[in-house]
């Protein structure tokens, strides 16, 4: 029987890892159709018709196509949310402006520090280029700015928007799977609160039947 | 006026809160100040509070806002929670702004207007031109999308449209605007936005700031 959920883009583009981790937490069937990023397909007509700024992911549910991985996210956490499963707390005004607001910390704070390094460090010698140390290291000086306030935030809740776990942590897991297989992952050695928070973020089952499809590097 | 204070005094306007606004002393540093951090961990601007509410984020902090006063009207349907597939594309079209349309159009306002008045800084042309590509191509999609509906998420106005305010109405102060004119769809829908009494009562307060610091 054909799967209703689609999700357009490799399991490994981290855009489409963030909206395949809300699907595995709600418990929904979904098929992964590839978009092949090195022929272009992404830019095809085809995929343009799902995406039109030629990104990756794009999503289908029934008649729904969607894309942008943060709005697909909120629509599975939100149609698909059953009373173990809340993970946007739209029931409640103040929970979901704190779910709201570390999501938006994720999307324009955290994101902008974290993603240059890994694509420096794994795209790049992909294909065939060589890092830019200089990036990556005005971009780890960034992110331990960036940490200074997670910690502050992990040492008081035990999770981002409080004491329940939200999308606003799992958006996070995208690149810092990533991360956590560079040279860099020690830099978490000095910030023990974040440290513990992505460790229980990877042990979540949902997390870790994604995470076993990645190779290891 | 900061852009992301605007957003969020636009939403405030459209659901006919009352709100005051508390100046941060950007060139006094105010918003490095301990007392600012501790509402904004990052040390920007803006900051919010309602009650024992204390918010940052300006898109948080405005559907926070939306969804408070959910009762109010058409304000209500801002986020179009009641409905999945309309909810869905309001979200879509709100992370756009933000990912695609704010990214190509800020640097042109940062450019041509901020970095000048408030740094004394010659415009960077070759940022301008680089962004004006980029923006270009995001505009070619809003045209496809208005073309086939009257606002972003469908055929009334939403958040999604509202996002667009703060920085757009600078933008029409820089020597670009004219771009808009070879997107008439999406020129007509910008005139169908400001039209609002929120804008305008927001685009008359940020006018006289700019003329304000312009003059400093």
């Amino acid at each position: 029987m054909e799967a209703p959920v689609k999700v357009f883009g490799p399991l490994l583009s981290p855009n489409v890892t963030r909206v395949i981790l809300c699907l595995e937490e709600v418990g929904v069937e979904y098929e992964i159709v590839n978009v092949d990023f090195n022929t272009g397909e992404h830019k095809s007509p085809q995929h343009l018709q799902r995406n039109p700024f030629g990104q990756l992911p794009a999503f289908q549910d029934g008649e729904l196509m969607l894309f942008e991985s943060r709005a697909i996210s909120r629509h599975v956490l939100r149609k698909y949310k059953t009373s173990e499963v809340n993970l946007l707390r739209e029931d409640n005004t103040s929970e979901a402006a704190l779910v709201d607001v570390w999501l938006d910390v994720e999307a324009h704070q955290y994101d902008p520090a974290i993603a240059p390094i890994i694509y420096q460090l794994i795209l790049v010698p992909m294909s065939g280029g060589t890092p830019d140390q200089k990036l990556i290291d005005e971009s780890l000086e960034k992110m331990k700015k960036v940490l200074d306030v997670y910690e502050a935030q992990l040492s008081k809740h035990k999770y981002l928007a409080g004491d329940f776990v939200s999308l606003a942590d799992l958006s996070h897991l995208p690149y810092t799977v990533h991360f956590m297989a560079t040279p860099f992952a020690s830099v978490l050695d000095s910030y023990p609160s974040v440290k513990a928070w992505v460790h229980d973020l990877l042990s979540r089952p949902a997390v870790q039947r994604v995470i076993s499809q990645f190779p290891r590097y | 006026m900061s852009t992301n204070v605007a957003r969020v005094l636009v939403c405030l306007e459209e659901v006919g809160a009352e709100y005051e606004v508390v100046n941060i002393d950007f060139q006094a540093k105010e918003h490095k100040s301990a007392e600012h951090l501790a509402r904004n961990p990052f040390g920007q601007i803006p900051a919010f509070q309602d009650g024992d509410v204390v918010l940052f984020e300006s898109r948080a902090i405005s559907k926070y806002i939306i969804r408070k006063y959910k009762s109010a009207g058409e304000a209500a349907d801002l986020l179009r929670e009641g409905d999945l597939r309309e909810a869905a594309m309001v979200d879509v079209w709100t992370e756009v702004e933000a990912h695609q349309y704010n990214p190509a159009l800020s640097p042109v306002v940062y450019e041509c207007l901020i970095y000048p008045a408030m740094r004394g800084v010659p415009t960077n042309q070759k940022v301008v031109d680089e962004s004006l590509e980029k923006l270009r191509k995001v505009l070619d999609v809003y045209e496809a999308r208005l073309s086939k509906h009257t606002y972003l998420a469908g055929d009334s106005v939403s958040f999604a449209d509202l996002n667009h305010f703060p920085f757009t109405f600078y933008f029409m102060a820089t020597p670009h605007a004219s771009l808009f004119d070879s997107y008439p769809h999406v020129k007509a829908w910008w005139e169908r936005l400001v039209a609002r009494p929120s804008m305008k009562k927001l685009g008359a307060t940020m006018a006289a700031a700019a003329a304000g610091i312009k003059q400093a």
